[in-house]
């Protein structure tokens, strides 16, 4: 199965840049679905960037994140090459994990 | 005699000066391990601070206490978001050392969106898409150095978000 996440990972030599988008319903619990009845909420609560055995990165998210939610932050170091590993769990308990090569 | 003297006196000083700096690490180390404890700590899911409905409240439970208004908190959100339901918006800081950027916005029915932990050696900027259900402000909190720092704009939005 593909991922849900999809990630880019640049190293300018100093900083790595992360882009990250992530397919998920991201469902408030506000919106009504074609039968007139609520859609129960449904979101990613948390999201991690780890490198290095460290994390790097940590999103704790509430409903109002946007469906199929789209991030950008950079850190200091990370080599070409090297992992970032990227995990998130939602209110349901899913959760996916992936890895990515920094480029 | 006298060059003896001062051969002693040097040793006798670097000798201190060992000293000094196995205790200035050995006090280093405490603060240390009681903040790597805190952190952990700090990587549970906010949960309580999510189900609040104002931002003050928010903000509350997310860090005890309240922001003041700065410059060094940069807030990037349109002036006018035509769909509710993807708002871009981006925080950054020129402050020292931060560990936390939220946003809330004020009239959602929870007004925390969505809360980052920036340990140290990360850039403190984010940029994210959130929902806002009608017009009113975005606030970003910055948290550094034990400090809370915001900034807050209004964005217009033309179609909400949150459905309903």
């Amino acid at each position: 199965m593909a991922s849900s996440i999809r990630v880019r990972a640049t190293s300018s030599g100093e900083t790595t840049e992360v882009q990250a988008l992530i397919q998920h319903p991201m469902d408030s619990g506000f919106v009504k679905d074609a039968k007139g009845e609520l859609i129960p909420p449904h979101f990613i609560q948390q999201l991690t960037f780890e490198y290095d055995g460290k994390n790097v990165f940590i999103a704790d998210w509430g409903p109002a994140v946007s469906k199929d939610p789209y991030i950008k932050f950079s850190f200091k170091g990370g080599k070409k090459g090297d992992d970032l590993k990227i995990s998130w769990i939602d209110n349901k308990g899913a959760s996916d994990t992936t890895t990515a090569k920094i480029q | 005699m006298t060059m003896t003297n001062d051969g002693l006196a040097a040793t006798r000083r670097l000798i201190i000066k060992g000293v000094a700096s196995v205790a200035l690490v050995g006090l280093g180390q405490l603060p240390f391990s009681v903040s790597r404890a805190l952190a952990a700590a700090n990587d549970k899911y906010p949960e309580d601070a999510f189900k609040q409905k104002s931002e003050a409240d928010a903000i509350k439970a997310l860090y005890g206490k309240n922001p003041e208004p700065s410059d060094k908190v940069k807030l990037d959100a349109p002036e006018i978001a035509e769909n509710g339901a993807v708002v871009p918006i981006s925080v950054s800081s020129s402050l020292a050392d931060v560990s936390s950027i939220s946003i809330l916005v004020s009239e959602n029915p929870n007004a925390l969106a969505a809360s980052y932990k920036i340990p140290a050696g990360t850039v403190p900027g984010v940029a994210n898409r959130l929902k806002m259900a009608k017009t009113t402000n975005v606030i970003a909190v910055v948290e550094a150095g034990g400090k809370l720092y915001s900034a807050s704009r209004e964005v217009k939005v033309t179609v909400g978000g949150c459905g309903g």
